[in-house]
Protein backbone atom coordinates (compact mmCIF):
# COMPACT_ATOMS: atom_id res chain seq x y z
CA UNK A 1 0.00 0.00 0.00
CA UNK A 2 2.84 2.33 0.62
CA UNK A 3 5.70 1.59 -0.61
CA UNK A 4 9.62 2.76 0.52
CA UNK A 5 12.39 2.68 -2.37
CA UNK A 6 15.97 3.98 -1.47
CA UNK A 7 14.36 7.36 0.47
CA UNK A 8 16.80 9.31 2.13
CA UNK A 9 15.41 12.99 3.74
CA UNK A 10 17.33 15.87 4.92
CA UNK A 11 15.94 19.25 6.38
CA UNK A 12 18.90 21.01 5.30
CA UNK A 13 21.04 19.96 8.39
CA UNK A 14 22.60 16.99 6.84
CA UNK A 15 20.53 13.20 6.27
CA UNK A 16 18.31 12.88 8.88
CA UNK A 17 17.56 9.37 7.19
CA UNK A 18 18.71 7.07 4.25
CA UNK A 19 18.51 4.52 1.74
CA UNK A 20 15.05 3.61 3.57
CA UNK A 21 13.30 0.60 1.79
CA UNK A 22 10.39 -0.55 3.06
CA UNK A 23 7.07 -2.05 1.75
CA UNK A 24 3.57 -1.98 4.33
CA UNK A 25 1.26 -4.66 3.02
CA UNK A 26 -2.49 -4.27 3.33
CA UNK A 27 -3.84 -5.72 6.64
CA UNK A 28 0.02 -5.13 8.56
CA UNK A 29 0.60 -3.89 11.66
CA UNK A 30 4.07 -1.97 12.53
CA UNK A 31 5.68 -0.37 14.94
CA UNK A 32 8.23 2.08 14.52
CA UNK A 33 10.70 2.61 17.31
CA UNK A 34 13.76 4.77 17.76
CA UNK A 35 14.93 7.24 20.37
CA UNK A 36 13.69 11.44 20.28
CA UNK A 37 14.95 12.93 17.21
CA UNK A 38 15.48 9.97 15.42
CA UNK A 39 13.45 10.88 12.61
CA UNK A 40 10.31 9.13 13.26
CA UNK A 41 7.56 11.69 12.73
CA UNK A 42 9.53 12.94 9.76
CA UNK A 43 9.22 8.76 8.50
CA UNK A 44 5.95 9.17 9.00
CA UNK A 45 5.12 12.41 7.36
CA UNK A 46 7.28 11.13 3.98
CA UNK A 47 4.10 7.93 4.41
CA UNK A 48 1.16 10.52 4.58
CA UNK A 49 2.94 13.01 2.08
CA UNK A 50 3.39 15.60 4.26
CA UNK A 51 7.00 15.64 2.96
CA UNK A 52 8.79 15.05 -0.35
CA UNK A 53 11.88 12.76 0.28
CA UNK A 54 14.87 14.52 -0.88
CA UNK A 55 16.46 11.09 -2.31
CA UNK A 56 14.62 7.75 -3.59
CA UNK A 57 11.11 7.44 -4.11
CA UNK A 58 7.65 6.92 -1.93
CA UNK A 59 4.70 5.37 -3.39
CA UNK A 60 1.22 5.49 -2.46
CA UNK A 61 -1.24 3.01 -3.29
CA UNK A 62 0.87 2.33 -6.43
CA UNK A 63 1.04 6.02 -7.55
CA UNK A 64 4.72 8.00 -6.89
CA UNK A 65 3.92 10.72 -4.07
CA UNK A 66 6.30 13.22 -7.12
CA UNK A 67 3.55 12.76 -9.46
CA UNK A 68 0.70 13.80 -7.18
CA UNK A 69 -0.63 17.03 -7.44
CA UNK A 70 -1.85 18.77 -4.61
CA UNK A 71 -5.48 17.42 -5.18
CA UNK A 72 -3.76 13.91 -5.44
CA UNK A 73 -2.67 14.51 -2.12
CA UNK A 74 -5.84 15.48 -0.77
CA UNK A 75 -7.22 12.60 -1.93
CA UNK A 76 -4.59 10.75 -0.51
CA UNK A 77 -4.86 11.57 3.25
CA UNK A 78 -8.90 10.75 3.19
CA UNK A 79 -7.37 7.38 2.33
CA UNK A 80 -5.07 7.40 5.13
CA UNK A 81 -5.88 8.14 8.81
CA UNK A 82 -3.07 9.97 10.61
CA UNK A 83 -3.02 10.45 13.93
CA UNK A 84 -0.71 13.26 14.38
CA UNK A 85 2.03 13.81 17.53
CA UNK A 86 -0.29 17.22 18.19
CA UNK A 87 -3.44 15.61 17.50
CA UNK A 88 -3.84 19.29 15.12
CA UNK A 89 -7.39 20.12 16.32
CA UNK A 90 -9.37 22.99 15.43
CA UNK A 91 -9.87 24.66 18.65
CA UNK A 92 -12.76 26.99 17.67
CA UNK A 93 -14.87 23.62 16.56
CA UNK A 94 -16.22 20.75 19.06
CA UNK A 95 -15.26 17.63 19.25
CA UNK A 96 -17.88 16.23 17.36
CA UNK A 97 -17.06 18.44 14.55
CA UNK A 98 -13.55 17.90 14.58
CA UNK A 99 -14.28 14.45 14.48
CA UNK A 100 -15.94 14.99 11.33
CA UNK A 101 -13.91 17.60 9.86
CA UNK A 102 -12.75 14.87 7.24
CA UNK A 103 -16.42 14.18 6.05
CA UNK A 104 -16.72 17.96 5.89
CA UNK A 105 -13.68 19.17 4.00
CA UNK A 106 -14.39 16.70 1.51
CA UNK A 107 -18.18 17.42 1.04
CA UNK A 108 -19.94 14.82 2.67
CA UNK A 109 -22.89 15.98 5.03
CA UNK A 110 -21.87 14.94 8.46
CA UNK A 111 -25.43 15.22 9.35
CA UNK A 112 -26.59 12.58 7.09
CA UNK A 113 -23.45 10.15 8.82
CA UNK A 114 -24.70 11.41 12.05
CA UNK A 115 -25.15 7.37 13.58
CA UNK A 116 -22.11 6.96 11.95
CA UNK A 117 -20.37 9.47 14.02
CA UNK A 118 -22.42 8.76 17.22
CA UNK A 119 -21.25 5.50 17.32
CA UNK A 120 -17.62 6.06 16.39
CA UNK A 121 -17.66 8.44 19.45
CA UNK A 122 -19.28 5.42 21.41
CA UNK A 123 -16.29 3.45 20.54
CA UNK A 124 -13.69 5.30 21.52
CA UNK A 125 -15.63 6.65 24.58
CA UNK A 126 -16.20 10.05 24.16
CA UNK A 127 -20.05 10.29 23.83
CA UNK A 128 -20.06 12.36 26.78
CA UNK A 129 -17.75 15.20 25.41
CA UNK A 130 -18.67 15.69 21.93
CA UNK A 131 -19.98 19.16 22.44
CA UNK A 132 -16.62 20.29 24.54
CA UNK A 133 -13.81 22.07 22.79
CA UNK A 134 -10.29 20.36 22.06
CA UNK A 135 -8.46 22.41 24.92
CA UNK A 136 -10.72 21.28 27.47
CA UNK A 137 -10.12 17.33 27.04
CA UNK A 138 -7.63 15.50 28.67
CA UNK A 139 -4.65 14.27 27.18
CA UNK A 140 -5.93 10.22 26.76
CA UNK A 141 -9.18 11.76 25.39
CA UNK A 142 -7.66 14.23 23.47
CA UNK A 143 -5.67 11.49 21.64
CA UNK A 144 -8.91 9.40 21.05
CA UNK A 145 -10.64 12.02 19.60
CA UNK A 146 -7.87 12.36 16.71
CA UNK A 147 -7.86 8.32 16.14
CA UNK A 148 -12.22 8.78 16.16
CA UNK A 149 -10.82 11.93 13.49
CA UNK A 150 -8.42 9.33 11.86
CA UNK A 151 -10.75 6.32 11.35
CA UNK A 152 -13.94 8.25 10.22
CA UNK A 153 -13.40 8.26 6.62
CA UNK A 154 -12.99 4.65 6.92
CA UNK A 155 -9.31 4.43 5.44
CA UNK A 156 -7.26 1.23 4.99
CA UNK A 157 -4.29 2.70 6.31
CA UNK A 158 -3.57 4.47 9.86
CA UNK A 159 -0.91 6.11 10.92
CA UNK A 160 -0.72 6.90 14.35
CA UNK A 161 2.28 9.09 16.00
CA UNK A 162 3.10 8.25 19.56
CA UNK A 163 -0.62 8.33 20.32
CA UNK A 164 0.19 7.24 23.95
CA UNK A 165 2.79 10.03 24.24
CA UNK A 166 1.83 11.21 27.68
CA UNK A 167 -1.32 9.52 28.79
CA UNK A 168 -1.47 6.88 31.48
CA UNK A 169 -0.94 3.17 31.14
CA UNK A 170 -4.32 2.33 31.45
CA UNK A 171 -5.40 4.77 28.68
CA UNK A 172 -2.42 3.53 26.77
CA UNK A 173 -3.75 -0.10 26.67
CA UNK A 174 -7.61 1.02 25.68
CA UNK A 175 -6.21 3.15 22.75
CA UNK A 176 -4.26 -0.03 21.70
CA UNK A 177 -7.18 -2.14 22.17
CA UNK A 178 -9.11 0.48 19.28
CA UNK A 179 -5.82 -0.10 17.41
CA UNK A 180 -6.01 -3.89 17.29
CA UNK A 181 -10.01 -3.44 16.78
CA UNK A 182 -8.85 -1.93 13.31
CA UNK A 183 -6.33 -4.37 12.58
CA UNK A 184 -8.66 -6.86 13.30
CA UNK A 185 -11.03 -5.20 10.74
CA UNK A 186 -8.18 -5.48 7.71
CA UNK A 187 -6.61 -2.04 8.26
CA UNK A 188 -3.18 -1.65 7.60
CA UNK A 189 -1.65 0.04 10.92
CA UNK A 190 1.35 2.17 11.18
CA UNK A 191 2.32 3.44 15.28
CA UNK A 192 5.45 5.49 16.32
CA UNK A 193 6.17 4.75 19.45
CA UNK A 194 9.50 4.81 21.94
CA UNK A 195 6.85 2.81 24.67
CA UNK A 196 8.55 -0.93 24.51
CA UNK A 197 5.92 -2.00 26.93
CA UNK A 198 3.44 -1.11 24.52
CA UNK A 199 5.01 -3.13 21.80
CA UNK A 200 5.44 -6.01 23.92
CA UNK A 201 1.29 -5.81 25.14
CA UNK A 202 0.75 -5.36 21.00
CA UNK A 203 2.75 -8.06 20.23
CA UNK A 204 0.27 -10.77 22.23
CA UNK A 205 -2.71 -10.05 21.00
CA UNK A 206 -1.14 -9.48 16.87
CA UNK A 207 1.42 -9.99 14.46
CA UNK A 208 3.34 -6.65 14.85
CA UNK A 209 6.69 -6.34 13.07
CA UNK A 210 8.77 -3.50 14.79
CA UNK A 211 10.59 -1.27 12.72
CA UNK A 212 13.62 1.08 14.67
CA UNK A 213 15.92 3.81 13.54
CA UNK A 214 19.28 3.72 13.87
CA UNK A 215 21.58 5.47 12.30
CA UNK A 216 19.94 7.43 9.89
CA UNK A 217 18.48 3.60 8.39
CA UNK A 218 15.82 1.60 9.40
CA UNK A 219 16.02 -1.85 10.68
CA UNK A 220 13.64 -4.65 11.87
CA UNK A 221 14.02 -5.37 15.39
CA UNK A 222 14.54 -9.32 16.22
CA UNK A 223 12.14 -11.19 18.75
CA UNK A 224 14.56 -9.90 21.46
CA UNK A 225 12.16 -6.83 21.95
CA UNK B 1 -21.48 34.16 -17.46
CA UNK B 2 -19.07 30.96 -15.57
CA UNK B 3 -17.66 33.92 -13.26
CA UNK B 4 -21.38 35.07 -12.85
CA UNK B 5 -22.36 31.47 -11.60
CA UNK B 6 -19.46 31.09 -9.75
CA UNK B 7 -19.86 33.99 -7.48
CA UNK B 8 -23.18 32.91 -7.14
CA UNK B 9 -22.48 29.91 -6.12
CA UNK B 10 -20.18 30.76 -3.38
CA UNK B 11 -22.55 33.73 -1.94
CA UNK B 12 -24.86 30.98 -1.65
CA UNK B 13 -22.49 29.14 0.26
CA UNK B 14 -21.95 26.24 2.58
CA UNK B 15 -23.10 26.83 6.02
CA UNK B 16 -20.71 23.82 7.17
CA UNK B 17 -17.72 24.84 5.39
CA UNK B 18 -18.31 28.48 6.42
CA UNK B 19 -17.63 27.00 10.01
CA UNK B 20 -14.05 25.74 9.44
CA UNK B 21 -12.28 28.53 9.54
CA UNK B 22 -12.58 30.82 12.43
CA UNK B 23 -14.35 33.94 12.00
CA UNK B 24 -11.78 37.19 11.64
CA UNK B 25 -12.78 40.32 13.92
CA UNK B 26 -10.74 43.50 12.33
CA UNK B 27 -9.95 42.39 8.62
CA UNK B 28 -14.08 42.06 8.16
CA UNK B 29 -14.29 45.88 9.38
CA UNK B 30 -11.55 46.87 7.14
CA UNK B 31 -13.23 45.19 3.94
CA UNK B 32 -16.28 46.45 4.43
CA UNK B 33 -15.28 49.65 5.46
CA UNK B 34 -13.05 50.17 2.32
CA UNK B 35 -15.00 48.80 -0.43
CA UNK B 36 -17.82 51.29 1.12
CA UNK B 37 -15.48 53.75 0.75
CA UNK B 38 -14.15 53.40 -3.13
CA UNK B 39 -17.67 52.54 -3.85
CA UNK B 40 -18.55 56.36 -2.46
CA UNK B 41 -15.93 57.85 -4.54
CA UNK B 42 -16.29 55.51 -7.48
CA UNK B 43 -19.97 56.74 -7.04
CA UNK B 44 -18.62 60.69 -7.45
CA UNK B 45 -16.25 59.64 -10.53
CA UNK B 46 -19.35 57.73 -12.47
CA UNK B 47 -21.00 60.91 -12.00
CA UNK B 48 -18.08 63.09 -13.27
CA UNK B 49 -17.45 61.40 -16.58
CA UNK B 50 -21.32 61.45 -16.90
CA UNK B 51 -21.92 65.07 -16.58
CA UNK B 52 -18.40 66.02 -18.07
CA UNK B 53 -19.98 63.74 -21.04
CA UNK B 54 -23.17 65.43 -21.24
CA UNK B 55 -21.43 68.57 -21.02
CA UNK B 56 -19.26 67.95 -23.91
CA UNK B 57 -21.68 66.76 -25.83
CA UNK B 58 -23.98 70.38 -25.27
CA UNK B 59 -21.13 72.23 -25.81
CA UNK B 60 -20.05 71.23 -29.19
CA UNK B 61 -23.85 71.16 -30.29
CA UNK B 62 -23.96 74.58 -29.26
CA UNK B 63 -20.53 75.43 -31.18
CA UNK B 64 -21.73 74.00 -34.30
CA UNK B 65 -24.20 77.20 -34.84
CA UNK B 66 -22.45 79.37 -32.45
CA UNK B 67 -21.85 82.68 -34.31
CA UNK B 68 -24.03 85.43 -35.11
CA UNK B 69 -23.61 88.20 -37.85
CA UNK B 70 -24.66 91.80 -35.99
CA UNK B 71 -25.82 94.25 -38.39
CA UNK B 72 -25.81 97.80 -36.92
CA UNK B 73 -25.96 100.48 -39.68
CA UNK B 74 -28.25 103.91 -40.28
CA UNK B 75 -31.92 102.80 -40.91
CA UNK B 76 -31.64 103.30 -44.46
CA UNK B 77 -28.94 100.96 -45.03
CA UNK B 78 -30.18 98.85 -42.52
CA UNK B 79 -32.01 96.33 -45.47
CA UNK B 80 -28.75 96.84 -48.21
CA UNK B 81 -26.22 95.99 -45.27
CA UNK B 82 -28.09 92.44 -44.57
CA UNK B 83 -28.09 91.43 -48.02
CA UNK B 84 -24.82 92.13 -48.32
CA UNK B 85 -23.36 90.07 -45.36
CA UNK B 86 -25.55 87.17 -46.54
CA UNK B 87 -24.08 87.19 -49.81
CA UNK B 88 -20.67 87.11 -48.50
CA UNK B 89 -21.48 84.75 -45.68
CA UNK B 90 -23.04 82.82 -48.41
CA UNK B 91 -19.62 82.83 -50.42
CA UNK B 92 -17.30 81.84 -47.33
CA UNK B 93 -16.14 78.31 -47.48
CA UNK B 94 -16.57 76.56 -44.33
CA UNK B 95 -20.18 77.88 -43.52
CA UNK B 96 -23.05 75.31 -43.96
CA UNK B 97 -25.90 77.47 -43.59
CA UNK B 98 -26.82 81.25 -42.54
CA UNK B 99 -30.32 82.62 -42.05
CA UNK B 100 -31.47 86.07 -40.79
CA UNK B 101 -33.44 85.73 -37.08
CA UNK B 102 -37.08 86.92 -37.57
CA UNK B 103 -38.22 89.30 -34.57
CA UNK B 104 -39.74 86.63 -32.28
CA UNK B 105 -36.51 84.69 -32.18
CA UNK B 106 -34.77 87.60 -31.20
CA UNK B 107 -37.38 88.95 -28.89
CA UNK B 108 -37.00 85.26 -26.98
CA UNK B 109 -33.22 85.64 -27.08
CA UNK B 110 -33.76 89.27 -25.07
CA UNK B 111 -36.53 88.41 -23.08
CA UNK B 112 -34.34 86.94 -20.37
CA UNK B 113 -32.83 90.15 -19.60
CA UNK B 114 -35.68 92.40 -20.63
CA UNK B 115 -38.43 91.09 -19.78
CA UNK B 116 -41.47 89.64 -21.97
CA UNK B 117 -42.86 92.70 -22.32
CA UNK B 118 -39.91 94.81 -24.30
CA UNK B 119 -41.48 96.66 -27.26
CA UNK B 120 -39.09 95.55 -29.81
CA UNK B 121 -40.16 97.96 -32.21
CA UNK B 122 -39.75 100.55 -31.13
CA UNK B 123 -35.80 99.96 -30.02
CA UNK B 124 -32.91 100.15 -32.21
CA UNK B 125 -32.53 96.67 -31.95
CA UNK B 126 -29.85 95.45 -34.76
CA UNK B 127 -31.41 92.51 -37.03
CA UNK B 128 -29.18 89.51 -36.50
CA UNK B 129 -28.18 86.44 -38.99
CA UNK B 130 -27.54 82.99 -37.20
CA UNK B 131 -24.19 81.28 -38.62
CA UNK B 132 -24.21 77.18 -38.91
CA UNK B 133 -20.45 76.38 -39.61
CA UNK B 134 -19.70 73.24 -40.87
CA UNK B 135 -17.56 70.37 -39.82
CA UNK B 136 -14.61 71.89 -41.24
CA UNK B 137 -15.30 75.54 -39.81
CA UNK B 138 -14.23 78.99 -42.17
CA UNK B 139 -11.85 81.35 -41.00
CA UNK B 140 -12.98 84.08 -38.73
CA UNK B 141 -10.30 86.59 -39.64
CA UNK B 142 -10.72 86.28 -43.08
CA UNK B 143 -14.66 86.40 -42.96
CA UNK B 144 -14.40 89.73 -40.57
CA UNK B 145 -11.97 91.58 -43.37
CA UNK B 146 -14.70 90.68 -45.88
CA UNK B 147 -17.53 91.68 -44.12
CA UNK B 148 -15.92 95.44 -43.13
CA UNK B 149 -15.36 95.66 -46.77
CA UNK B 150 -18.96 94.45 -47.98
CA UNK B 151 -21.54 95.52 -44.88
CA UNK B 152 -19.33 97.86 -43.11
CA UNK B 153 -22.25 97.73 -39.75
CA UNK B 154 -22.04 93.84 -40.25
CA UNK B 155 -20.41 92.44 -36.50
CA UNK B 156 -19.22 88.58 -36.62
CA UNK B 157 -19.33 87.48 -33.15
CA UNK B 158 -18.47 83.65 -32.62
CA UNK B 159 -18.79 84.39 -28.81
CA UNK B 160 -18.91 80.62 -28.08
CA UNK B 161 -15.73 79.97 -30.01
CA UNK B 162 -13.79 80.78 -26.53
CA UNK B 163 -15.88 77.09 -25.26
CA UNK B 164 -13.61 75.45 -27.61
CA UNK B 165 -10.67 74.53 -25.95
CA UNK B 166 -14.11 74.17 -22.52
CA UNK B 167 -14.69 71.09 -24.71
CA UNK B 168 -11.64 69.61 -24.97
CA UNK B 169 -11.58 70.04 -21.56
CA UNK B 170 -14.65 68.44 -21.03
CA UNK B 171 -13.58 65.69 -22.87
CA UNK B 172 -10.50 65.44 -21.18
CA UNK B 173 -11.98 65.41 -17.21
CA UNK B 174 -14.38 62.62 -18.89
CA UNK B 175 -11.07 60.29 -18.98
CA UNK B 176 -10.23 61.05 -15.83
CA UNK B 177 -13.51 60.09 -14.69
CA UNK B 178 -12.73 56.93 -16.32
CA UNK B 179 -9.19 56.12 -14.97
CA UNK B 180 -9.98 57.24 -11.73
CA UNK B 181 -13.13 54.55 -11.81
CA UNK B 182 -10.03 51.65 -13.27
CA UNK B 183 -8.08 53.22 -10.18
CA UNK B 184 -10.44 52.58 -7.46
CA UNK B 185 -11.17 49.18 -9.21
CA UNK B 186 -7.46 48.39 -8.89
CA UNK B 187 -7.06 50.19 -5.63
CA UNK B 188 -9.82 47.82 -4.40
CA UNK B 189 -8.21 44.67 -5.82
CA UNK B 190 -4.78 45.40 -4.02
CA UNK B 191 -6.74 45.86 -0.61
CA UNK B 192 -8.54 43.24 -0.96
CA UNK B 193 -5.51 41.28 -1.68
CA UNK B 194 -3.57 42.39 1.19
CA UNK B 195 -7.06 41.80 3.75
CA UNK B 196 -6.80 38.51 2.40
CA UNK B 197 -3.25 37.35 3.00
CA UNK B 198 -3.36 39.23 6.12
CA UNK B 199 -6.34 36.64 7.57
CA UNK B 200 -4.85 34.01 5.41
CA UNK B 201 -1.43 34.03 7.25
CA UNK B 202 -3.65 34.11 10.38
CA UNK B 203 -5.12 31.08 10.14
CA UNK B 204 -2.25 29.55 8.68
CA UNK B 205 -2.71 26.79 11.44
CA UNK B 206 -5.98 26.24 10.75
CA UNK B 207 -5.30 25.68 6.86
CA UNK B 208 -2.45 23.58 7.67
CA UNK B 209 -4.88 20.84 9.44
CA UNK B 210 -7.80 20.96 6.62
CA UNK B 211 -5.06 20.34 4.35
CA UNK B 212 -4.04 17.62 6.95
CA UNK B 213 -7.55 15.90 6.82
CA UNK B 214 -7.67 16.27 3.34
CA UNK B 215 -9.30 19.54 2.00
CA UNK B 216 -8.43 20.69 -1.55
CA UNK B 217 -7.24 24.10 -2.16
CA UNK B 218 -10.64 24.82 -3.45
CA UNK B 219 -12.30 24.10 -0.32
CA UNK B 220 -10.18 26.20 1.29
CA UNK B 221 -9.95 29.12 -0.97
CA UNK B 222 -14.01 28.99 -0.94
CA UNK B 223 -13.97 29.74 2.85
CA UNK B 224 -12.29 32.88 2.02
CA UNK B 225 -13.68 33.76 -1.51
CA UNK B 226 -16.75 33.94 0.29
CA UNK B 227 -16.09 35.89 3.27
CA UNK B 228 -14.33 38.67 1.06
CA UNK B 229 -16.98 38.80 -1.66
CA UNK B 230 -19.66 39.03 0.81
CA UNK B 231 -18.15 41.63 2.78
CA UNK B 232 -17.08 43.79 -0.61
CA UNK B 233 -20.85 43.24 -2.29
CA UNK B 234 -22.20 44.41 1.30
CA UNK B 235 -19.58 47.52 1.77
CA UNK B 236 -19.66 48.59 -1.60
CA UNK B 237 -23.56 48.25 -1.55
CA UNK B 238 -23.65 50.88 1.18
CA UNK B 239 -21.35 53.07 0.07
CA UNK B 240 -22.82 53.45 -3.59
CA UNK B 241 -26.53 54.47 -1.61
CA UNK B 242 -24.61 56.69 0.40
CA UNK B 243 -22.76 58.14 -2.78
CA UNK B 244 -26.01 58.31 -4.89
CA UNK B 245 -27.78 60.05 -1.96
CA UNK B 246 -25.25 62.70 -1.66
CA UNK B 247 -25.05 63.20 -5.59
CA UNK B 248 -28.59 63.16 -5.51
CA UNK B 249 -29.06 65.87 -2.82
CA UNK B 250 -26.71 67.98 -4.78
CA UNK B 251 -28.45 71.16 -5.98
CA UNK B 252 -30.81 70.56 -9.52
CA UNK B 253 -29.17 71.92 -12.66
CA UNK B 254 -31.14 74.63 -14.21
CA UNK B 255 -31.70 74.53 -18.57
CA UNK B 256 -28.47 77.03 -18.75
CA UNK B 257 -26.74 75.27 -15.70
CA UNK B 258 -23.42 75.79 -15.89
CA UNK B 259 -20.68 72.41 -15.00
CA UNK B 260 -21.04 72.12 -11.18
CA UNK B 261 -24.77 72.08 -10.94
CA UNK B 262 -24.60 69.61 -13.88
CA UNK B 263 -22.98 67.26 -11.73
CA UNK B 264 -25.16 64.19 -11.25
CA UNK B 265 -27.15 61.66 -13.07
CA UNK B 266 -29.76 62.11 -14.91
CA UNK B 267 -33.00 59.59 -15.97
CA UNK B 268 -31.60 56.10 -16.87
CA UNK B 269 -28.07 57.41 -15.83
CA UNK B 270 -29.33 56.26 -12.18
CA UNK B 271 -29.06 52.71 -13.32
CA UNK B 272 -24.91 53.08 -13.80
CA UNK B 273 -24.19 53.12 -10.01
CA UNK B 274 -25.59 49.88 -9.67
CA UNK B 275 -22.94 48.12 -11.32
CA UNK B 276 -20.92 49.24 -8.57
CA UNK B 277 -21.59 46.73 -5.99
CA UNK B 278 -21.61 43.77 -8.22
CA UNK B 279 -18.71 44.88 -9.93
CA UNK B 280 -16.79 45.57 -6.35
CA UNK B 281 -17.95 41.71 -5.72
CA UNK B 282 -16.33 40.19 -8.91
CA UNK B 283 -13.24 42.34 -7.78
CA UNK B 284 -13.06 40.45 -4.49
CA UNK B 285 -13.99 37.50 -5.85
CA UNK B 286 -10.51 37.37 -8.10
CA UNK B 287 -8.11 39.10 -6.08
CA UNK B 288 -8.92 36.84 -2.82
CA UNK B 289 -9.07 33.56 -4.64
CA UNK B 290 -5.63 34.66 -6.44
CA UNK B 291 -4.49 35.62 -3.08
CA UNK B 292 -5.79 32.52 -1.23
CA UNK B 293 -3.81 29.97 -3.80
CA UNK B 294 -0.80 31.42 -3.94
CA UNK B 295 -0.62 31.39 0.40
CA UNK B 296 -1.87 28.09 -0.05
CA UNK B 297 0.89 26.67 -2.21
CA UNK B 298 3.51 28.77 0.11
CA UNK B 299 1.99 27.76 3.20
CA UNK B 300 2.77 23.76 2.62
N1 LIG C 1 10.79 21.18 10.07
C1 LIG C 1 12.02 20.83 10.51
N2 LIG C 1 13.09 21.55 10.11
C2 LIG C 1 14.34 21.21 10.54
N3 LIG C 1 14.60 20.18 11.33
C3 LIG C 1 13.57 19.41 11.75
C4 LIG C 1 12.23 19.71 11.36
N4 LIG C 1 11.43 18.79 11.94
C5 LIG C 1 12.23 17.96 12.65
N5 LIG C 1 13.50 18.34 12.54
C6 LIG C 1 14.65 17.67 13.16
O1 LIG C 1 14.74 16.38 12.66
C7 LIG C 1 15.08 15.48 13.69
C8 LIG C 1 14.05 14.35 13.77
O2 LIG C 1 12.80 14.89 14.15
P1 LIG C 1 11.53 13.97 14.29
O3 LIG C 1 11.27 13.32 12.98
O4 LIG C 1 10.44 14.80 14.82
O5 LIG C 1 12.01 12.91 15.35
P2 LIG C 1 11.17 11.97 16.34
O6 LIG C 1 9.74 12.04 15.90
O7 LIG C 1 11.77 10.63 16.16
O8 LIG C 1 11.37 12.49 17.70
C9 LIG C 1 15.16 16.27 14.98
O9 LIG C 1 16.50 16.54 15.24
C10 LIG C 1 14.45 17.54 14.64
O10 LIG C 1 15.03 18.62 15.32
MG1 LIG D 1 8.04 12.65 16.80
Amino acid sequence: MIELDDVSYNYGGGELLSGISLTLPPGSFHFLTGPSGAGKTTFLKLCYGDLLPTGGRVSAFGKDMRDMDRDDIARLRRRVGVVHQDCAFLDHLSVEDNVALPLTVSGRDPQGEEANLNELLAWVGLSAQARSFPPELSGGERQRAALARAVIMAPEIIIADEPTGNIDWEMSLRLLTLLVELNRMGKTILIATHDLNLIRTAKQQVQARVLRIRNRDLQLAGADL
Amino acid sequence: MSVAADILNVLRGDPQADRVVPPTGHTAWLTLFTSGAMAFLAVFALALSLATDRLAERWSSELARSATVRISAPAGQEEAQLRAALRVLEETPGIASARVLEDSEQRALLEPWFGPDLPIDALPIPRMIDVIEDDAGYDAEGLRLRLTAEAPGAVLDDHTRWRRPLVEAASRLRTLGVVSILLIGLATAAMITLAAQASLAANAQVIRVLRLVGARDVYIARAFVRRFTLRALSGAAVGTVLGAVAIALLPRASAEGGFLTGLGFQGLHWLWPLAIPPLAAIVAFWSTRIAAFRSLRELM
